[in-house]
Order: structure tokens, then C-alpha cells, then sequence
């Protein structure tokens, strides 16, 4: 029983991760897209038909992937080439692409989907317990644990990450110093897609293995408010990740109980846990300031 | 090839016929300039006078419309700034160039090859720091060091390229005369070492002092060519500003009359984590004193500022005194309305706002204190515009501020005539308390004496008047008192005839190099 709360939560909380990661890296880079719902649901969409039309779920994963990251494209060059507001456009990007994809879906409604199935790494997963919880997942859990473990070396390791993190802080300076703003930052976007359109993908190929429209239910917003939460750091948002997983799932076991709480307030939770963190974290000013991207949202122009 | 001016070996850089057109303006306009090997050179001008301009082309920050920038005899377009790197240029940035969330040697290692580690950088950094005298802790965070700590980095940072030619923007405009000093001594360091500087100020005295000769440029065009040591400061501000450059009067020293300010024991905590907390600061000034504050910038100049002029009111209400009347605990417009005004620091977005029209930023500062004159039909509050724009021509008048148009929005004015504006605005309501902050920070030098000439008529006037600045000339010019604000602490206030440029330098310094300073004062 506690095993298979377990599993679900995995499974509810991958996607969030994976969304926020993205998020994350964008949010780093100074941009600040509130599409990630639209490009998770494009990546949804575009992962469902392209392993209906392969039959292959890992080309499914790769379409997810391609279709976040394309749809971000258009934020991109809004923001960037063209510098429209970033607020409203990622907004637009949302209301696009919950729009597009039920268009783009509608001759998959009720068809059974193709599962991405488990991969059983030897050995590890012989451990009991542990190694059916952690090493008998599918690959979109993999790629979560990697991508972790992968931005959090790139952000403060290496020097690509660096100008990242340089270019969020200021980017006048970062200009100034010689560092290519515009092409960081669309990359940057564009990686953020990407992370979005997997998690859309990881939510039609195995979260629950079919189309439905808006079937990111919100998802992509918890995913923003889990990178604030997380104060833009990538373990904070693992372990954010896991904590409104949890919640999610808790919520659905509550009600299976008969636990008199309205629904509503349970879905609300991240939300309110996101406030009360960041009620919390803003006691320690000098941190955040720290950690917090100082040019987020702002359009940049070179003065050329 | 021919050579222009007297040296004999090929100048390290040669500008040609440099130009820079924004729209139909020239911020430069063919510009000649030689640099020689191992000179310092300084490039003077007023604000506006097109040396940022210039600069920022030769850095590959902008590029030039016309003209061409030769580097040790050859033609060569400088593209961008790692383009300037690479040729062996180097700048220290006057508004600094850092990130304040990353360290010190984050920060130097984001201009240097990324194949070399951070560790490796952060040890250079650290050893050539300390060869040229100015100790950097390469794993501080920027945002918890101070500005002169600041510039030091940037410097570094320029020298860890191992540049043939250093730009320094305005470097000592940060600086206590001590830290100037200093800079002084790294950049005579750099000379020997057969590197040339470029260095742009407007400090007339300090390039006399360091510089072999100086390009001067007046509204985007070279208007002298010199050796600054052969010149005397009229002389060169004379080439800067094109006419004499009016001087201050004070003549006549007017008896103070009644305390019209009174803090005492105001401590304020920090409100963020880069701010200073103000301790037990107490000041007095009466009708017809002019108090000035000397400072380090960021030493509690602005928490100071917001404390007095009820930005952001303390908790006790007896520290602040307007007049008699405790007012810790009130705001802005409840001190504004017992006849005190304020001129805060920054011009665009917190004296002004840009996108306005200038009779509009006059409303807004004082809907309150001139409600009967500009606000009419009592609770509906209607605005009278009629009578603030011939209230916002009478400031312009007075304070001669150059401007397009009947009521141009505040963006479009020169930080000079802004300024103007700014202080106008609040001399026009004859303030028996005035408080301003840094009144010409970036100011042309003509916009400047009006404004200075302005503080001390006023308190003729039987005004009590503090400015708090960073500017030692301007200090003496205004002053009857001086104090020294130093990390939140301020000192006993002295007659401003019984103080020395050295002696304030001293106390700006901190507290531990002060401690004789106090003994000292109380001699009097």
C-alpha cells in the first residue's frame, strides 16, 4: 500500500519537476515565461500523436520535446527579437496553447494510448523496496533525477552557466562585458520548452497514457510557482516537486477516505504553500537577493 | 604615414574623424585623438560633452557611424567588446559593470578565457590586487562590498587581461580622497610599466596632477588639445564649458536664527540587506545655516535622507524635530505641509517621473502643501492645471531651465536642467527647512553653480538648509557647518572655515582611521 502511494507520488511529481527545472533555467537567464501551462500541453499533445503515428513512446517523448521547445520558440522571438511584454505574451502563450493543442488533438480523443513502459536497471532494482521505488521507473524519472543533477552542475559550475546567471543579474552588464544576451536567453527559452514540453509529454505517455483536452490541469502553473518556491535553486525544487506530488496525491487518498476536506482547498495547497514560503523565505532579504535573477522580466534593447 | 601631433613613435591608438550619430544628433562628431605609449591621457568634458560616446566606441560598445579608429598604426573596427579584449584594451566602467549576486572572482572570471578555472582566477585576482595595492577577497559576494571596494574589481578585472591601453570612466567620482590617492599611485604603477591610460574626469585639480595631456571635447567636439600642467583649472574649464563658469557667492555670513531642524538619537536598522542602519545620529541647524554632510557614498547618505524627509518615518517620534514639532512618525507630505522640503537623490523615478510632463511632476510633489493654489472644488479635488503651468513656467524661469517646448515631459530634459527643475520646485515654496541629497550629482558645471548659488541664497533667506553630497568642492562652496556621515554614524558638526580637504578625507575614511579626529575638534 505504502508502496504503491509511493509509486503514484513519483509519477504525480516527475512532470512538476521537470516543468520547474526548465522554468528555472529560463527565470535564471532574466526571462520570465508564464507559457510553461501551454508548452506543456502542446508537448502533451504533439508526444500522444507523434507515438500514435510511430507507434514508438520514446519518439513520442522526442515529439513532446520538439513541441515545447518550437511553441517556446514563438515566445522567444516575441520577447526577444521583437521585445513584447513578457507577462502578457507568455499569458497569450497559455490561452495559444490550450487552444492549439485540443485543435491539433481532437481525432485522438478516446483513443487508447501507448505506454512508456519501466525500465528495470540490473541489479539496482533488486534492492528491496528502494530499488522498486527508485530504479524500476521509466525514463522520464531518469531524465528528472539527471536534469537536477545537470543544471545544478551548469548553473554553478561551469562557466556557460555562469554568463547564464550573469545575464539574469544584469544584463547591461553582461552586454557590456561582451556576453551575447539575446542568443543566451533564447536558449535558454528554448531549454525551457523543451523541460515543459517533456513533462507534457511524461503526462500523455505515462501519467495517464491517453488525450485529453487540458489535460495539464494546471500543472504548468504549479510548476512557475514551484520555481519561486524553490527560490530558483535545483534541489529546493526537487524537493518542492515531491512536496506538492504529495500533496496532489494526498488529495485524491483523502477523498477516497471520506476525508470531509473541500477538494478545492486541497488543490489549493501548493499555492498557499508557495505564499507561506515565500512569507518565510523574504525574512532572509540578502538571500534572496542573492538568488533572486535581478533583471527578471525586464525587456532588454541593446544600445547599438 | 603622417603623424598629426609631436611624438615620435606611432601612437599606441589614433582616433580619426570619429563620429556618432544618434538620429540627426552628433554625440560625437570627428573626433581626432592620438594616445601615446605609456602616457596618461585624459579626455575632459562636461556632461553630455560625448566621452561616454567616444568611449563606448573605442570599447566596441557602440559602433561609430563615420571615422576610423587606428590601433598601433593600423586600421582596425573594434566590433564588440571582447573584440577590444583581444587587441589588448581594457575599461573600468564609471556606472560598474558587476553582478551583484556573484562573487568577486565570478565576477572577474566572466571577461577572462573560460578555459581557465574559477580557483586559478580567483588566486591572480588576489595576488595582482595586493602587487597593485588594492586587496580584494575573491570569494565576497558584490553586493555586501562597498563602492570604492567595487571599482577595485573592476580594475583588476581590466588588468588580468594584461591591456596595453586602460580606460578609466570618472574613477574617482566614488572615491575618498584617500582611496583616490591610491588609484593615483596604481595608475602611476601602470605607466612604468610602459601601459597608457585613458582617463576621463571633469575633476579639473586630479588631471592636472596625473595627467601628461588632455583632450578636451564640448558638445561631441574636440575643443583642446594640451598638457594639462601647463594649464590652470580656469583655463580648462574654460575649454570644458566654453564661457567662464559663474562662481559661487557667499558674501556676508547671516547670524543663525532659531533651530528649524532637530534630530537626536535617530538609530534606524537596516531595511534591506544592503542598506545601512543609521546610529544615534543628532543634528541642529537653524534658520540660515547650511549644514552639509560629507560622504563615501553608501554609508547611510540615503537611509539618512529617507529618515529626515519621512519617506520612510522612524519609530520614534521625538528624532526628528521640524520646527518644534516631533514628526518622527510622520510622513512625507505631514513634514512638507510645516514648510520643509525635500530634493531626494535619483532625478528619474523618485524626484520625477520621466514619462510626465514637467507641470504634472510639480503637481504630484505638491498636491498637499499648495492644495489651495493648485487643487480647486474642495473634496472632488479638480486639478488647476492653468495655474500649475504658470507656476511650472515661473520655476523654469527662476532656475533657467533649458527646455523644448511650453511643457515638455520630465524624460526629455538634461540631467543638468532636471535638476534645475527639481530644486526649483521646492525653492519656489520658500521652504523654511530644506533637505536635499546629492543636488548636482551628474550635473554640468553651469546647471551646478545655479543650483549651489540657489542653496546658499536660500538660507540667506533665513532658511536652515542640509545637503548631503559626495563633492568636497561643492561642500565648501555651500557649507557654514560640515558633518561626515561614516557606515550610519555621523560626526560632531564643524565650522566649515576650521576644516581641510585632508581633514574631512580622514573622517569620510570610517571610524577607526577618526578616532584622533574627535580629540582633535575638541580643541576648539
Amino acid at each position: 500500500m505504502f508502496e504503491a502511494i509511493l509509486l503514484t507520488v513519483i509519477t504525480a511529481s516527475t512532470p512538476l519537476v521537470i516543468a520547474a527545472l526548465g522554468e528555472l533555467v529560463t527565470e535564471r537567464a532574466g526571462v520570465l515565461n508564464l507559457g510553461v501551462e501551454g508548452m506543456m500541453i502542446m508537448g502533451a499533445v504533439c508526444a500522444f500523436a507523434t507515438a500514435q503515428l510511430t507507434g514508438s513512446p520514446y519518439l513520442g517523448l522526442l515529439g513532446g520535446v520538439f513541441g515545447g521547445a518550437a511553441f517556446s520558440l514563438l515566445f522567444g522571438f516575441l520577447t526577444l527579437t521583437l521585445v513584447a511584454n513578457q507577462v502578457a505574451t507568455g499569458l497569450a502563450l497559455t490561452i495559444l496553447g490550450l487552444g492549439l493543442s485540443g485543435q491539433i488533438g481532437e481525432s485522438f480523443v478516446g483513443k487508447p494510448g501507448i505506454k512508456l513502459q519501466p525500465i528495470a536497471i540490473p541489479l539496482l532494482s533488486d534492492i528491496p523496496f528502494v530499488g522498486r521505488v527508485l530504479f524500476a521507473q521509466d525514463l522520464t524519472f531518469y531524465l528528472s533525477m539527471a536534469l537536477v543533477f545537470g543544471i545544478g552542475w551548469f548553473l554553478f559550475k561551469s562557466r556557460a552557466g555562469l554568463k547564464l546567471r550573469a545575464i539574469g543579474d544584469s544584463h547591461a552588464s553582461a552586454h557590456a562585458l561582451g556576453i551575447n544576451v539575446i542568443r543566451t536567453r533564447y536558449l535558454a527559452v528554448m531549454f525551457g520548452g523543451a523541460c515543459a514540453g517533456l513533462a507534457g509529454a511524461q503526462l500523455s505517455l505515462v501519467y495517464t497514457p491517453q488525450w485529453v483536452e487540458n489535460m495539464s490541469a494546471g500543472r504548468g502553473w504549479i510548476a512557475l510557482a514551484l520555481v519561486v518556491f524553490a527560490s530558483w535553486r535545483p534541489w529546493r525544487v526537487l524537493a518542492g516537486g515531491y512536496l506538492f506530488g504529495a500533496v496532489t496525491i494526498g488529495q485524491l487518498h483523502a477523498q477516497a477516505f471520506g476525508i470531509g476536506v473541500p477538494s478545492q482547498l486541497l488543490s489549493a495547497l501548493p499555492y498557499a504553500a508557495t505564499i507561506v514560503v515565500l512569507i518565510i523565505i523574504s525574512h532572509n532579504r540578502r538571500t534572496t537577493l542573492i538568488n533572486t535573477p535581478a533583471s527578471l522580466g525586464k525587456p532588454f534593447v541593446p544600445d547599438r | 604615414m603622417t603623424l598629426s601631433a609631436g611624438p615620435a613613435t606611432v601612437p599606441l591608438l589614433s582616433v580619426e574623424g570619429l563620429t556618432k550619430l544618434f538620429g540627426s544628433f552628433a554625440a560625437c562628431n570627428a573626433i581626432d585623438l592620438d594616445i601615446a605609449p605609456g602616457e596618461i591621457h585624459a579626455l575632459l568634458g562636461e556632461n553630455g560633452a560625448g566621452k561616454s560616446t567616444l568611449v563606448k566606441m573605442l570599447f566596441g560598445v557602440l559602433q561609430p557611424s563615420a571615422g576610423r579608429i587606428l590601433w598601433e598604426g593600423q586600421p582596425v573596427t573594434i566590433a564588440s567588446p571582447g573584440e577590444a579584449r583581444r587587441l589588448g584594451i581594457g575599461m573600468v566602467f564609471q556606472h560598474f559593470s558587476l553582478f551583484e549576486a556573484l562573487t568577486v572572482g565570478e565576477n572577474i572570471a566572466l571577461s577572462l578565457d573560460p578555459k581557465i578555472s574559477l580557483a586559478r582566477i580567483s588566486d591572480e585576482a588576489a595576488s595582482l590586487s595586493k602587487a597593485y595595492g588594492l586587496p580584494l577577497d575573491p570569494n565576497a559576494h558584490v553586493a555586501d562590498l562597498s563602492v570604492g571596494e567595487r571599482q577595485r574589481i573592476e580594475i583588476v578585472r581590466a588588468l588580468l587581461q594584461n591591456p596595453k591601453l586602460i580606460i578609466l570612466d570618472e574613477p574617482t567620482s566614488v572615491l575618498t580622497p584617500q582611496e583616490a590617492d591610491r588609484l593615483f599611485e596604481t595608475l602611476f604603477k601602470l605607466k612604468a610599466e610602459g601601459r597608457s591610460v585613458l582617463y576621463i574626469s571633469h575633476r579639473l585639480e586630479e588631471v592636472r596632477r596625473i595627467c601628461d595631456r588632455a583632450t578636451v571635447l564640448r558638445h561631441g567636439k574636440v575643443t583642446g588639445a594640451c598638457d594639462p600642467k601647463q594649464e590652470t583649472p580656469a583655463s580648462l574649464a574654460r575649454m570644458m564649458v566654453g564661457s567662464d563658469v559663474a562662481e559661487v557667492h557667499r558674501d556676508g555670513s547671516v547670524a543663525p536664527g532659531d533651530i528649524r531642524l532637530e534630530v537626536s538619537n535617530l538609530s534606524v536598522p537596516a531595511r534591506t540587506p544592503f542598506a545601512i542602519s543609521l546610529r544615534n545620529i543628532a543634528i541642529k541647524v537653524r534658520a540660515g545655516e547650511v549644514l552639509a554632510i560629507a560622504g563615501v557614498a553608501g554609508n547611510g547618505q540615503s537611509e539618512l535622507f529617507d529618515a529626515l524627509s519621512g519617506e520612510y518615518p522612524v519609530a520614534d517620534d521625538e528624532a526628528v524635530r521640524i520646527r518644534g514639532k516631533a514628526v518622527g512618525k510622520t510622513g512625507i507630505n505631514g513634514r512638507r505641509l510645516l514648510g520643509a522640503g525635500f530634493v531626494p537623490e535619483e532625478r528619474h523615478g523618485h524626484a520625477a517621473v520621466s514619462a510626465m510632463p514637467l507641470s504634472d511632476n510639480l503637481l504630484l510633489a505638491r498636491s498637499r502643501s499648495d492644495k489651495k493654489a493648485f487643487l480647486s472644488g474642495g473634496f472632488a479635488s479638480i486639478v488647476r492645471h492653468d495655474a500649475i503651468r504658470s507656476a511650472a513656467r515661473r520655476i523654469c524661469e527662476a532656475m533657467d531651465v533649458r527646455k523644448s517646448g511650453e511643457d515638455p515631459i520630465a524624460g526629455s530634459l538634461s540631467g543638468g536642467n532636471l535638476q534645475k527643475f527639481i530644486v526649483g520646485r521646492e525653492l519656489d515654496r520658500q521652504p523654511s527647512v530644506l533637505i536635499v541629497n546629492q543636488p548636482t550629482w551628474g550635473v554640468d558645471a553651469g546647471a551646478a553653480s545655479r543650483i549651489r548659488q540657489a542653496l546658499i541664497d536660500l538660507a540667506k533667506a533665513g532658511s536652515a538648509v542640509v545637503v548631503i553630497s559626495q563633492d568636497l568642492d561643492e561642500i565648501f562652496e555651500v557649507a557654514t557647518n560640515i558633518a561626515v556621515i561614516s557606515e550610519g554614524r555621523l560626526s560632531e558638526p564643524h565650522p566649515a572655515g576650521s576644516l581641510t580637504l585632508e581633514r574631512i578625507g580622514l573622517m569620510m575614511g570610517g571610524i577607526h582611521d577618526s578616532h584622533s579626529i574627535p580629540e582633535a575638534a575638541h580643541a576648539h
